[in-house]
């Protein structure tokens, strides 16, 4: 498993666009919110944390069809399906990777682009904490429509419709927590409650993503 | 011995509802019809709503159906996934589109209620928010439906996501109630209070909300025998092409 992990963060790396994709969708999306709503910073730090999560969430979209897609079309996918490791285990693997190549660099360059939408200064803190315990959420329920898509041929779209309604509840609490955060508040509440989103998706998802799979590797 | 998996299969199913869907469907139309009439025409306006509150006969049945039907989606999806009966996979799909345009008329006509009584034809209010997510989550189940040609294959999936969904769904009902206050009243029905709505309008609520559920199950049923007979026709051409 360990060294599937590792043969997905060379591929993500070596094909392009891993790490610097999602991380420029992210800083593209921020700067265009300005342009949109105007440059009251008044305005801008109101919905900053919004924002933020928005776009993080978009970005993490962005790649979710390649989770699957590249391996189910040259066929590593059939053999990792008959390899010793359980599916769910190469979906939680697949997943991890995901994260560290789109979710963490998030994470890291959210605190910069929050300075450029004018985040009030509690809220950086927040922030940070509110991605590193969301955007493994992100990955793994992006992981399970990706398998629910991996065989069809314009899959993308429909993905972003199967994916984004299932964002909801992490989104709520993602950006429940900056605001209050930026806003002064115990922010404590939603935060745990994303954690709990994280966990209970990280530990039932790889199981319904398994399971598609295999229906559509059948 | 009778059981109910008997009418799994696809020809006792069609002999029995072929009896049952004009029984039920008559009997929509007869309760729709008195629910409507004595609702719109036979009820007093209320004191402060005025004739707004009629509304009520189509806005709370269709909230209640919506929300029903992806309730059957669930069982019937579960129920696939576990005995692969094709008849409830069927049932499912038939019942998805009509579950949505439930949830689309809820909206509509909540919004038609809305701009006169809240003042605003939309707010971003739990309730409101989560039949808006409820809509969504039916779209993306149609769509995976439509997408994938292989029968078998579409329904395993879209069962896997009708069962994900459900959960998601419900998260985000009280994820929203948590993100934002709401404008919209409690429960208009609800078993242990002791009375609901005034009783001019409650006895005509009932009816419609009866009609209403039997109107959803004369079309699931029609739209399941539509499916079923499709299905047969695919079988048909599959073995021309064959010989």
């Amino acid at each position: 498993m360990i060294a599937l992990f590792a043969r997905d963060m060379v591929l993500a790396m070596r094909a392009g666009g891993g790490f610097g994709l999602g991380l420029a969708f992210f800083l593209i999306v921020t700067v265009l919110v300005p342009f949109g709503v105007g440059p009251e910073s008044g305005v801008l730090s109101v919905i900053a944390p919004g924002i933020l999560w928005v776009g993080a969430l978009l970005s993490c979209l962005l790649s979710l069809d390649r989770i699957f897609a590249l391996d189910f079309e040259d066929g590593s996918l059939d053999l990792l399906a008959t390899a010793p490791i359980p599916l769910e285990g190469v979906v939680a693997m697949k997943a991890a990777a995901h994260w560290v190549t789109t979710g963490l660099p998030l994470v890291l360059a959210a605190p910069v682009l929050g300075l450029l939408l004018n985040l009030q200064g509690a809220g950086y803190g927040w922030l940070v904490l509110s991605l590193a315990l969301g955007t493994p959420a992100l990955s793994v329920i992006g992981s399970f429509g990706a398998a629910l898509t991996v065989g069809l041929k314009r899959g993308g779209l429909l993905l972003s419709l199967l994916v984004l309604p299932l964002y909801v509840p992490t989104l709520i609490f993602g950006a429940e927590t900056v605001k209050r955060g930026a806003a002064g508040l115990a922010a404590g509440t939603p935060a745990l409650m994303l954690a709990g989103i994280t966990l209970a998706s990280v530990a039932l998802l790889p199981f319904a993503a398994a399971a598609a799979i295999r229906v559509n590797l059948r | 011995m009778a059981s109910l998996w008997q009418y799994a299969n696809p020809k006792k199913f069609m002999q029995t509802t072929s009896v049952l869907l004009p029984v039920v469907a008559v009997l929509a139309a007869l309760t729709l019809g008195t629910g409507l009439i004595w609702g719109f025409f036979f009820t007093p306006d209320d004191y402060k709503q005025g004739a707004t509150v009629k509304i009520i006969y189509i806005h709370v049945p269709a909230a209640l159906m919506a929300i029903n039907a992806w309730l059957m989606m669930l069982v019937t999806s579960l129920v696939w996934f576990v005995r692969r009966h094709h008849v409830s996979a069927l049932a499912a799909r038939a019942a998805a589109p009509i579950g949505m345009v439930m949830t689309l008329i809820a909206l509509f006509t909540g919004a038609l209620w809305g701009q006169p009584m809240w003042g605003t034809y939309w707010a971003w209010d739990p309730r409101l928010t989560s039949f808006l997510i409820l809509l969504l989550f039916y779209l993306g189940y149609i769509a995976l439906w439509e997408a994938i040609e292989s029968p078998d294959t579409a329904a395993d999936l879209t069962s896997v996501l009708c069962m994900v969904g459900s959960v998601f769904a419900l998260l985000s009902r009280y994820a929203v109630n948590f993100w934002n206050q709401g404008l919209h009243q409690g429960a208009s029905l609800s078993m242990d209070a002791e009375e609901n709505v005034a009783d001019v309008f409650y006895i005509p609520l009932l009816i419609c909300i009866a009609g209403f559920g039997l109107l959803f199950v004369a079309l699931v049923l029609a739209r399941t025998r539509t499916e079923i007979r499709a299905r047969r026709l695919q079988a048909l051409i599959a073995r021309e092409r064959m010989a």
